[in-house]
């Protein structure tokens, strides 16, 4: 038992923050939620030259095969850095497709998304209503419970300037929200379909996680770098107790998130994804109200980069699976996921 | 990055629980915070003793297995899981112990830690006083140099367990003109049966004798009861506080068999709609503290020092504590006013509540974040 990133997961975190931060990443997904795709999708490419959206695909389709815990580690800095983009999806599908009953699909899809070339976006029972960034993705997945699960698609091209008149705002400007697409084709039926769903949206729930943790990482950073510049009274607001009082509440609520996110990708236990959803996104959207009163006037206004993680973090908290949903996942079953004493045996209540 | 236990890990859990299996008590004990409770609560230290089990991550030589602190939290797991009673040891095991580990002298180590091992000698931590609490370093009571050791007098207050217990550990100023309040300390153990010590109880919330008033009148002190330097007494019991707050004060085995129990008696109670989101919250807080354990854990057997970190377990617990305890009355309704009812949820609640208030106010444990992980500029203290 180690519970601790290794050095080259560490290195591997480094390096997609070096390469976000040299991107200028705050232009980008303003230019996102502009409807100007051009840069993020040059953004995507240099993501995946990393390997991030390999890291739920099997070797046998060009992928690293199924690595929770580098995904993590990797949408940890997507969420620090807010990507925009339809990230958490794309991994989805990736999983979804991996799934038992699906290699020709496997065979036709998942290179694409391993290499960055195709973005798509999923629509899954336990998600919203909406798929996010329908108007960019290359292909839109859908799965409904139709006949036992059905699993449709919609490729790209079509009626692009039909689909951008559809988008809907979301709160998160760079979230660019559309009803799943009418017609295509269903590609696949049945109980594989149930299941495969079923593993996606643990995958999908884990990257929101991780991605939600990154979001109120950097809304404490920055928050606290401000509140030391920032003079009142003749003195740095952070020095005021009530000021750093609430820093530290945000700090407690962060690092007790990342062991939930990092514990889940070990045990992949779809009770453990939920526990680690509910603390990241809690700490987050709670990081989000401290950063944006502690910012004052200025971190209400959508001009000041604070807005960009402001609003994700509240988008995150109900994308996936709603607080309240996945504490009902958590009790499900009936009880608590895991005893302390039989770790990994998912004891349950009955 | 890993979660899983070695086989000889996994062989110690199943060891650990066959024992507590055939040897923890059917029913609940009398409190311990209670003449009645203390002395059935120190005959099962003993027979924890007996085994091998009251210290399991001391050496071998104090009556400990030496088994590594991943063990220590195996064991815990399987201690609460178990409805063990709680542990009347707890100030000296956690707290005195530690320090002797780091600044005691070989002497002191074989002398003090076999008998605490086995309960016959149950320690307090007077270190609070009438006007010395948050502001510890403020304290005023003496140590005066003696033949062959101290006279120690002043007044000591909030001390756990000190009614019932034998001796006890402390902060004395030992020369009064130093520059600075914390400068000229020194840590002493002493007997609380002592000629010149008087101990008042004093009711706690639900009005049990839980702590005391300690009055000194030149109790005599030998120097082999002073642990580490004289005058460097601060540096000695900041050591002490790490452990309190860090690492080993609260288990994470605790919560997690508190957790379970919660869960169990939601499902029990129909599954209440109007608590289910809290108990959620209980399970997931439960499992946050054991991972974020386990990390904290790894980081110390990996050399890194436990540091300002333990202040967020200390807010986190303390808090969780409360919250997972209000669930249950909440959930118990009618019967959530009950002290003595069946599952000590009532008891537990009172204890609960001091916990954001001992070792190291939770206002306190925040200035710490907000200064030494945040970097934040000082405020008025
Ligand atoms: C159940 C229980 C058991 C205890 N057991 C022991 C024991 O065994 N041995 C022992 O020595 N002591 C013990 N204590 C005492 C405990 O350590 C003290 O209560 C604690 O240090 C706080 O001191 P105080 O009670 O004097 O509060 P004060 O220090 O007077 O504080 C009062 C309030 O002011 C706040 N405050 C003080 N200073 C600041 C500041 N700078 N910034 C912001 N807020 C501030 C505090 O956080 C608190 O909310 C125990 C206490 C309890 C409740």
């Amino acid at each position: 038992m180690r519970f601790l990133l290794d050095d080259e997961q560490t290195a591997f975190a480094r390096s997609l923050d070096a390469l976000l931060t040299a991107a200028d990443t705050p232009a980008v997904v303003r230019a996102w939620g502009a409807g100007d795709h051009a840069a993020g999708r040059a953004l995507w490419s240099r993501i995946a030259e990393l390997g991030v959206f390999a890291l739920a695909v099997p070797e046998a389709y060009e992928g690293v095969g199924a690595r929770p815990v580098e995904l993590a580690v990797a949408f940890v800095e997507l969420g620090r850095h807010g990507v925009p983009g339809p990230v958490v999806e794309t991994v989805a599908a990736g999983a979804l497709l991996s799934g038992p009953g699906f290699a020709h699909l496997a065979k036709r899809f998942l290179p694409g998304v391993a290499s960055g070339e195709t973005v798509v976006t999923v629509a899954l029972p336990g998600g919203g209503p909406y798929v996010l960034d329908g108007d960019v993705a290359d292909v839109e997945l859908s799965v409904c419970r139709d006949g036992g699960g059905e699993l449709w698609v919609v490729q790209g091209g079509g009626d692009r300037a039909g689909l951008r008149s559809r988008v809907r705002r979301s709160l998160d400007p760079a979230r660019r929200l559309v009803l799943p697409r009418p017609g295509g084709q269903v590609l696949a039926a049945g109980p594989q379909v149930v299941a495969g769903a079923a593993d996606a949206l643990c995958w999908a729930r884990l990257a929101t996680a991780a991605q939600a943790l990154g979001v109120g990482l950097t809304l404490l950073d920055r928050t606290v770098a401000y509140v030391k510049q920032r003079s009142q009274f003749g003195v740095p607001v952070g020095s005021f107790q009530a000021v750093r009082h609430r820093l530290a509440d945000a700090k407690i609520a962060l690092e007790f998130a990342r062991p939930l996110v990092f514990g889940a990708a070990l045990t992949m236990d779809p009770a453990d994804v939920a526990a680690a959803k509910v603390a990241a996104c809690e700490a987050a959207y709670t990081t989000a109200r401290t950063a944006l009163q502690l910012h004052g006037a200025i971190g209400y206004t959508a001009e000041y980069d604070l807005s960009l993680w402001l609003t994700k973090a509240r988008a995150l908290r109900s994308a996936w699976g709603s607080p309240g949903e996945c504490r009902g996942v958590v009790l499900g079953g009936g009880g608590i996921a895991h005893s302390g004493a039989d770790f990994g045996a998912g004891d349950k209540f009955g | 990055m890993d979660l899983t236990y070695s086989p000889a890990d996994q062989a110690f859990r199943a060891e650990a629980r066959a024992w507590l299996d055939a040897h923890v008590p059917a029913g609940p004990l009398p409190s311990l915070e209670t003449e009645e409770g203390f002395a059935v609560h120190r005959a099962w230290e003993a027979e924890l003793a007996a085994d091998g089990w009251s210290v399991v991550s001391w050496p071998v030589a104090y009556g400990g297995r030496d088994c590594g602190l991943t063990r220590w939290l195996v064991f815990e797991e399987e201690y609460w899981a178990a409805g063990a009673p709680g542990r009347v040891g707890q100030n000296g095991v956690s707290l005195l112990a530690p320090t002797l580990f780091d600044h005691g002298t070989e002497e002191q180590r074989a002398r003090v830690l076999p008998p605490m091992a086995r309960g016959e000698v149950v320690w307090a931590q007077a270190w609070s006083e009438p006007e010395a609490g948050s502001d510890l370093a403020s304290l005023r009571s003496r140590a005066v140099r003696t033949d062959g050791g101290w006279l120690l007098s002043g007044q000591k207050t909030w001390s756990s367990r000190a009614a019932f217990a034998d001796r006890a550990f402390g902060l004395f100023r030992s020369e009064p003109d130093m520059p600075k309040p914390h400068q000229g300390l020194t840590y002493l153990m002493f007997d609380l049966r002592a000629q010149g010590v008087t101990v008042r109880p004093i009711g706690r919330l639900d009005g049990k004798p839980a702590f005391a008033e300690l009055f000194l009148d030149e109790v005599f002190v030998p120097d082999e009861d002073v642990i580490g330097e004289p005058g460097q007494g601060w540096r000695v019991a900041m050591s002490t506080a790490g452990n309190e707050r860090g690492l080993t004060l609260r288990s994470p085995g605790r919560f997690l068999a508190s957790a379970q129990r919660l869960a169990a008696l939601w499902h029990e109670r129909g599954r209440d709609p109007y608590t289910r989101d809290r108990v959620a919250d209980a399970v997931i807080g439960a499992r946050a503290y054991q991972l974020f354990t386990y990390a904290a854990a790894s980081r110390f057997l990996d050399g890194e020092p436990l540091g300002p970190e333990s202040s967020l377990n200390k807010v986190f617990w303390s808090e969780y504590d409360i919250a997972l305890h209000e669930t249950a009355l909440d959930l118990l309704g009618g019967e959530g006013e009950l002290t003595d009812a069946e599952g000590g949820w009532g008891e537990g609640y009172v204890f609960s509540l001091a916990g954001p208030i001992y070792a190291g106010t939770n206002e306190i444990q925040r200035d710490i974040i907000a200064e030494r992980l945040l970097g934040l500029p000082r405020g008025r203290r």
